[in-house]
């Protein structure tokens, strides 16, 4: 099926086609004002977008992964994922849902980025195996590397889904067997949004997606390219089992008296302390839960190397920002005392230094690319 | 003369999977399946902590999300001497239920669909026709003239704007499609439909394991810990919650899946003679209903099916080193003992050697290796798994919930039994068990509900939690029926750490290369079995049968080593 036009309808366009009103476009615009947490003028700008630009086409690449960044995307719950495949932005390749194979799947890629060079957003999900020329991912007989190097070119914005494409993620685990490599270290000069977890959380994918698409730029990141919106706290600071922690009211082992009393899980091994991520707030599946929550601790999905971070998910965080005022320092001294902990507290501020460095590198980069995107 | 096509990427899959076919006169009369990625999961365990490894083999896959991680705590369990509680089996198997309804229906309309449904035709379909249809086949609620109008008139904006999206250069108009437009209007309706509700069946997932996808496990029990008096554990509301969500699901199963199955199936009556492939089918079983010991009281039976025999089920032991074996013979890795040979997963061996052309590349040379994914046999034989193996299995061991819902199918289709040996057979299968797993999971609900109510609460058996309390030596096998297939884990712990970890997958059984006797797996033998191609250029035949098994990459290639050291050999007791 040729398209009939090449013109594409702008939002507002769209709305009034599927018979939406002035007013209901206005109450939209309200509410998606709301949600990027604008103030009330900021609605006149959210309908000034939405008139102006038509639909973004995206590309969405797959290379080493699972596709649970996928997965967690269509379970989006606002926007729900119909709406914004159907109304938000032009899914034009992904292998996930696409109908085309093959052939006429590689040729829909190339036409995007034929006739919007420049305009098209790349996704990526996973990461890229770069030992022995690229053959442990291939796609249509080319190398990950090649395809990621040539979509990314024409790309105006990067996004990385998931803690594969953002850090490797558990392919890099030690000892990385395939060379598997974070996106950010392959593309250079162009805005980059990384999106971690595994997988990230669906209605936080969205929102970046809604947030690029509707305000033409990417949202403000912190120092290592996350969207300070949803990766600013660390979970433990949202945890509604705070108190807990603060009380020094532990669960001692899975099942216990303490967790049928839902204590706070640190002492088997939550990772919450140091985990950067939307879970204690946004909530997991339209807000149902998030892993505390069921009474699993956090292991710290969203965080680079945490696979490799500590003996086991259930041994507990020797030491961390903020640690020593809260109540139950004494208890946790002991535990920082042990050779394991020393050897972890080593590591730790040895992966500061270095993230600071890389960290100021980043944000230069960051700012110049938003620069770019303006 | 015959000619060679090439689909990859081949779509709407979990991965990278590439189908070469010689079509001859209309005919596909070769095919082969190649896996073109690798992580390597299996090396990354070793050396780690065996209470972490449901975590790292859950993402081996996203899509069948959990399943891994169950099949891995069970694996775990037996290798420490652990027996789970009675509720821990109960949410595993609600967990369980969840994925398969929640995976199966994507399935259909996400995956699957759009090769019966063609979607552009749809906006030729008359709305109140379109009512009156879906009203004689449903009494689901979204069915009236004015819905049906509504929605052809967003698609038609969509068509309009020149903007395809995820419908650009599908095979729109191909000869092979055979809906009327108003079926495929309803089909189109319900693909958005679905995408909406599977966003909700996984909730279940979020209360008991915190998150979808990959929510989290424990082995020994769960750690959903149950209490009633409180706020932060599984309570009263958590509990409603669950009950509500599987009622709808039942319900949009009974009201919408299961009738568009049918109703599109009875338009395609000549692909029950297509894509029947091996004939041969392997179960291992699974939801427990007297504990993951007691094989016998599995909702799901176990055994093996050859040569489409149904008056004889064969016993399988996934222990027995001589029936389940994998082949490297045309996999990009080799064995010690050469390419012929085949290794039991408790002496196997992992170590890659590609040997393809280098990328960029057109054709893969297939008189040597060319993918990779190891080579399953039982017995030597190749088999099919799946939900065709495991209706076929509950329906050879003369099981009559099976066979109520197989014969109400097939006198609905007005087709004889021999018609479940294909690609539609396949498709239907799938529908099929949903229909027996929706209402086991209401059965495993209530139970729950009960066991509590008689005062038992407990969620997680934590007495060898701590690994000093281990032997320095212990091995394991483990296994479950994910939503493709069978699925089994096998584990060597040494001195409180992983010291190897194998996985046989279900994609790698049905999407194997060849092995030493040239043997096709499943994939390739279903391709040659009578899958026509009207039109090389268009290969829809070929993904319907292809997505009839739900491939599922990532799984099927989680092995891996580094330039051709050997990276894993466990020697057996």
């Amino acid at each position: 099926m040729e398209p009939t036009t090449t013109q594409r309808p702008t939002y507002y366009e769209e709305l009034r086609r599927k018979g939406y009103s002035r007013r209901d476009f206005m109450k939209f615009c309200t509410m998606i004002a709301a949600y990027m947490g604008l103030e009330a003028s900021g609605t006149a700008q959210v309908a000034n977008a939405l008139m102006q630009h038509p639909r973004v086409p995206v590309i969405w690449l797959h290379f080493q992964e699972c596709t649970c960044c996928s997965e967690s995307f269509i379970r989006s719950s606002h926007p729900m994922v119909a709406d914004i495949i159907l109304d938000k932005i032009s899914l034009d390749y992904t292998e996930t849902l696409m109908a085309a194979s093959g052939h006429q799947a590689e040729a829909a890629m190339r036409k995007t980025m034929e006739e919007h060079d420049g305009e098209y957003v790349l996704c990526v999900e996973g990461s890229v195996p770069v030992y022995e020329d690229g053959v442990y991912c291939c796609i249509g007989g080319r190398s990950a590397i090649d395809i990621l190097e040539e979509t990314a070119a024409g790309a105006k914005a990067v996004i990385g889904w998931g803690s594969c494409a953002c850090n490797g993620c558990i392919q890099a685990a030690k000892p990385n067997p395939t060379g598997a490599t974070p996106i950010h270290q392959l593309i250079k000069g162009k805005p980059l949004i990384k999106v971690p977890g595994c997988p990230p959380i669906g209605e936080v994918m969205a929102g970046v997606l809604v947030h690029l698409v509707t305000f033409g730029r990417i949202p403000e990141l912190d120092r290592i390219g996350r969207p300070k919106a949803f990766y600013s706290k660390r979970v433990h600071d949202s945890c509604y089992r705070r108190p807990y922690y603060d009380a020094g009211l532990f669960v001692e082992s899975f099942d216990d008296e303490n967790a049928q009393k839902g204590y706070c899980l640190y002492k088997v091994g939550c990772k919450g302390p140091t985990t950067y991520n939307a879970c204690g707030v946004t909530k997991w599946n339209n807000g149902t839960s998030y892993p505390i929550q069921s009474g699993h601790g956090c292991i710290g999905c969203s965080e680079a190397n945490f696979w490799d971070n500590g003996a086991s998910f259930y041994t507990r965080i020797p030491t961390f920002p903020g640690f020593g005022i809260e109540s139950n320092a004494d208890t946790v001294g002991k535990v920082a005392a042990g050779a394991t902990a020393v050897g972890l507290a080593i590591h730790a501020t040895a992966a500061t230094l270095r993230g600071k460095k890389k960290g100021a590198q980043m944000e230069t980069e960051g700012q110049a690319n938003a620069a770019e995107l303006d | 003369m015959s000619q060679r096509i090439v689909v990859d990427p081949i779509t709407r899959i979990e991965g990278h999977l590439r189908i070469e076919a010689d079509i001859q006169d209309g005919k596909i009369i070769d095919a082969y399946s190649s896996g073109t990625m690798v992580r390597l999961i299996e090396r990354i365990l070793q050396g780690r902590d065996p209470r972490d490894a449901w975590a790292f083999v859950g993402r081996v896959c996203g899509v069948c999300t959990s399943v891994h991680s169950l099949a891995s705590c069970r694996t775990v369990e037996d290798a420490l001497d652990i027996v789970i509680p009675p509720n821990a089996e109960l949410v595993r198997n609600l967990m369980f239920c969840t994925q398969y309804m929640h995976d199966h229906v994507v399935h259909f309309y996400h995956l699957h669909a759009l090769d019966w449904v063609d979607v552009v035709d749809a906006l030729n379909a008359d709305p109140k026709r379109t009512s009156e249809i879906a009203q004689s086949i449903s009494n689901w609620p979204k069915s009236s003239p004015g819905y049906f109008s509504d929605l052809k008139k967003r698609i038609k904006g969509f068509v309009d704007s020149g903007q395809l999206g995820i419908f650009t250069n599908g095979y729109w108009g191909h000869s092979a499609y055979k809906l009327p437009s108003e079926v495929n209007l309803i089909g189109l309706a319900h693909y958005l439909e679905a995408l909406e509700w599977q966003k909700e069946i996984v909730k279940i997932h979020a209360i008991f394991g915190g998150k979808n996808p990959h929510p989290n496990y424990l082995v020994g029990g769960m750690a959903c810990s149950i209490g009633l008096d409180d706020v932060s554990a599984i309570n009263a509301e958590r509990l409603s919650y669950v009950g509500d969500l599987l009622h709808q699901a039942k319900t949009f199963i009974e009201q919408v899946y299961i009738p568009d199955l049918l109703t599109i199936a009875s338009y395609y009556p000549e692909w029950t003679t297509i894509g029947g492939g091996l004939g041969n089918f392997l179960s291992y079983g699974d939801l427990p209903v007297n504990g993951y010991r007691d094989a016998s009281a599995y909702k799901f039976p176990a055994g093996a099916i050859l040569n489409k025999d149904l008056s004889q089920v064969h016993e399988v032991d996934l222990r027995k080193e001589d029936e389940i074996k994998e082949f490297v013979h045309k996999s990009w890795y080799e064995y010690e003992g050469g390419d012929g040979v085949g290794l039991h997963p408790w002496q196997g061996e992992t170590v890659l050697k590609y040997t393809g052309p280098k990328p960029p590349y057109e054709n893969l040379n297939f008189d040597e290796k060319y993918s990779y994914l190891k080579t399953p046999r039982w017995k030597g034989h190749a088999m099919e798994v799946g939900p065709l193996a495991r209706m076929l299995v509950g329906y050879a061991r003369g099981r009559e919930d099976f066979k109520e819902v197989v014969d109400r199918a097939l006198a609905a289709l007005k087709v004889p039994a021999t018609a479940l040996f294909s690609t539609l057979g396949r498709t239907a299968a799938r529908g099929l068990e949903t229909q027996l797993v929706k209402d086991w999971a209401l059965d495993f609900y209530e139970q729950l509900l009960t066991n509590i109510r008689n005062g038992d609460t407990r969620m997680a058996n934590t007495a060898k939690f701590d690994p000093q309390l281990w032997a320095q030596y212990a091995q394991g096998v483990g296994h479950s029926e994910a939503p493709r297939g069978a699925l089994a884990h096998w584990i060597v712990i040494e001195d409180t750490k992983i010291k190897n970890y194998q996985l046989v997958v279900p994609t790698t059984w049905n999407a194997s290369p060849r092995d030493p006797q040239g043997q096709r797996s499943a994939y390739e033998s279903a391709l040659v079995d009578n899958t026509p191609v009207a039109d090389e250029e268009q290969p829809l035949e070929l993904l319907r049968t292809i997505h009839s098994f739900d491939p599922c990459m990532a799984c099927a290639v989680h092995l891996y080593d580094e330039k051709g050291q050997q990276v894993s050999r466990v020697q057996a007791l």
